[in-house]
């Protein structure tokens, strides 16, 4: 399968390494030019936050709906969920019924999981 | 099909021939950035003149066709425009997360990008388990986004970000498992892997009903994944400003913008990849003649040309349905998209199971 890999490099990390370079890069790149033609001119008003023209009041990084809060532990369980099932889902050919009847059982739980935090009203947006 | 890994590798054994290993590793690498760079760029250029042509007919209009020969030279024009726009420091921000932000968010779009099975041979990032890698990196963009509205203390972007924050993650589950739907139908996590096991038809064709409800289902969570179309409330002009990026002038808000063309793309080649053969061209089991046409078309062109015709699936999305609000949002990702996701792993394990897909 060397053919496959690109440049014959078989270390992806370093490959992956590249390509977040490059986004880096790319940003840094695009921010240095843009610097460098763009014009600047200094006004006070002009750092303030823009919210309809009216002056800000308080401070904006506060405390917010815990609604935001619920969905992200829901999600968080959700999605352990989703990274035990991928070593499973890639060999269930090979695994037939007992695996099936196996990872039912575990399937079954989060299912309830589900089933409760409907229940309890957690998915509601209030 | 054309292998194209014979051009790497020739210029691998070019390169080697007169440079010690380290040098030629770094060469490679500086080209693969290139590369990735070019095509980066002329994809996000491409997508911005692709969506306004489309929402212009959908609109009845003709939208860009002054600027060059039928307004092609338009996005040249607005990028340049971007660019020599002023950077604007506002004062009460959190400066090193400000700046942090477009950095998170184009890592991630490019870390994702890599990933895709670019034609035969041209895959750049090849871990066995690709496709939890690209689900793994295309999530870094949330943070990206979140930090964007935190830092600059603003109570629209706060709003915007928390939104964004809530649906991206929520939309995440039913991304992920309408993949594993179809991991359980490949049998690897691998990218050309996946792509190998659909020469004899791909997967929308042999995996039965839930590979087509996997589908539609990938494809409206992939929508609210772009925070695009009718699940755009993060940005919302009308309430918001514009969400995340209200503070964000000039070229640092080209990067959003530029992430979420590319967020488009790569939601519609992971499509491509999963249900519609990646690379693989359309093949018909028997028709030795037909598959054998088939197959002098480059792999790239089959490639790209399936990710922009289901961006433009995705952009009809937007430019028909109207805004959700947050709570029917919330309730279609939970209430509806995740049990039918449930169901669907079920159906599909069992197809795979007791055999009876084709």
């Amino acid at each position: 399968m060397t053919l496959l890999d690109i440049f014959g490099i078989q270390d992806n990390g370093l490959l992956a390494l590249t390509a977040a370079l490059t986004g880096a890069g790319l940003v840094f790149l695009a921010m240095w030019v843009a610097g460098l033609i763009s014009p600047r001119s200094f006004n006070p008003q002009k750092g303030e936050a823009y919210e309809c023209g009216i002056p800000t009041r308080g401070n904006s990084q506060t405390r917010f709906s815990v609604g935001y809060y619920l969905f992200a532990i829901l999600f968080l369980m959700f999605d352990v969920e989703t990274v035990f099932l991928f070593p499973w889902a890639v060999r269930v050919r090979e695994l037939g019924t007992d695996g099936l009847l196996s990872i039912a059982v575990f399937f079954g739980i989060l299912v309830l999981g589900l089933v409760y935090a409907w229940r309890k009203g957690a998915l509601e947006w209030k | 099909m054309f292998n194209f890994s014979i051009v790497t590798e020739w210029i691998h054994n070019l390169l080697a021939s007169f440079m010690p290993g380290w040098l030629t590793t770094t060469v490679e690498c500086v080209l693969i950035g290139v590369g990735l760079l070019l095509v980066y760029s002329l994809l996000a250029l491409f997508y911005i003149y692709y969506e306004r042509k489309i929402c212009a007919f959908i609109q009845c209009r003709l939208g860009p066709n002054r600027v060059g020969p039928m307004g092609l030279l338009q996005v040249f024009a607005d990028m340049f425009k971007m660019l020599i726009k002023e950077l604007i420091t506002i004062n009460n921000t959190d400066k090193f997360l400000f700046a942090l932000a477009p950095y998170l968010v184009i890592i991630a779009s490019m870390l994702s990008f890599a990933c895709l099975p670019w034609g035969n041979g041209l895959q750049v990032i090849n871990f066995n388990i690709g496709i939890f890698f690209l689900i793994a990196v295309s999530s870094i963009g949330v943070l990206g986004i979140l930090l964007a509205g935190w830092s600059s203390n603003n109570k629209y972007t706060l709003i915007g970000a928390m939104r964004s924050g809530a649906q991206m993650v929520s939309y995440e589950l039913s991304i992920g498992l309408s993949i594993i739907t179809m991991v359980c139908l490949a049998g690897t996590m691998s990218i050309p892997g996946i792509v190998e096991a659909q020469e004899n038809g791909w997967f929308i064709f042999t995996g039965h009903i839930p590979a087509i409800i996997a589908f539609i289902i990938y494809l409206i969570a992939g929508t609210a994944e772009t925070n695009r179309g009718p699940f755009d409330l993060p940005e919302a002009e009308s309430e918001l400003t514009a969400g995340y990026h209200t503070e964000y002038s000039g070229i640092h808000f080209g990067f959003f913008y530029l992430a979420e063309y590319l967020n488009l793309f790569i939601v519609s080649g992971v499509a491509a990849l999963l249900f519609f053969g990646g690379w693989m061209p359309f093949h018909v089991p028997g028709w030795e003649g037909f598959n054998d046409i088939m197959n002098y078309i480059p792999s790239p062109i089959w490639f790209i040309g399936k990710a922009i015709i289901i961006s433009a699936i995705i952009i009809w999305f937007k430019w028909t349905f109207p805004r959700l609000r947050i709570d029917q949002l919330l309730t279609l990702e939970w209430k509806y998209l995740l049990p039918i996701n449930l169901v669907n792993l079920v159906l599909m394990v069992l197809v795979v199971v007791y055999n009876l897909h084709f």
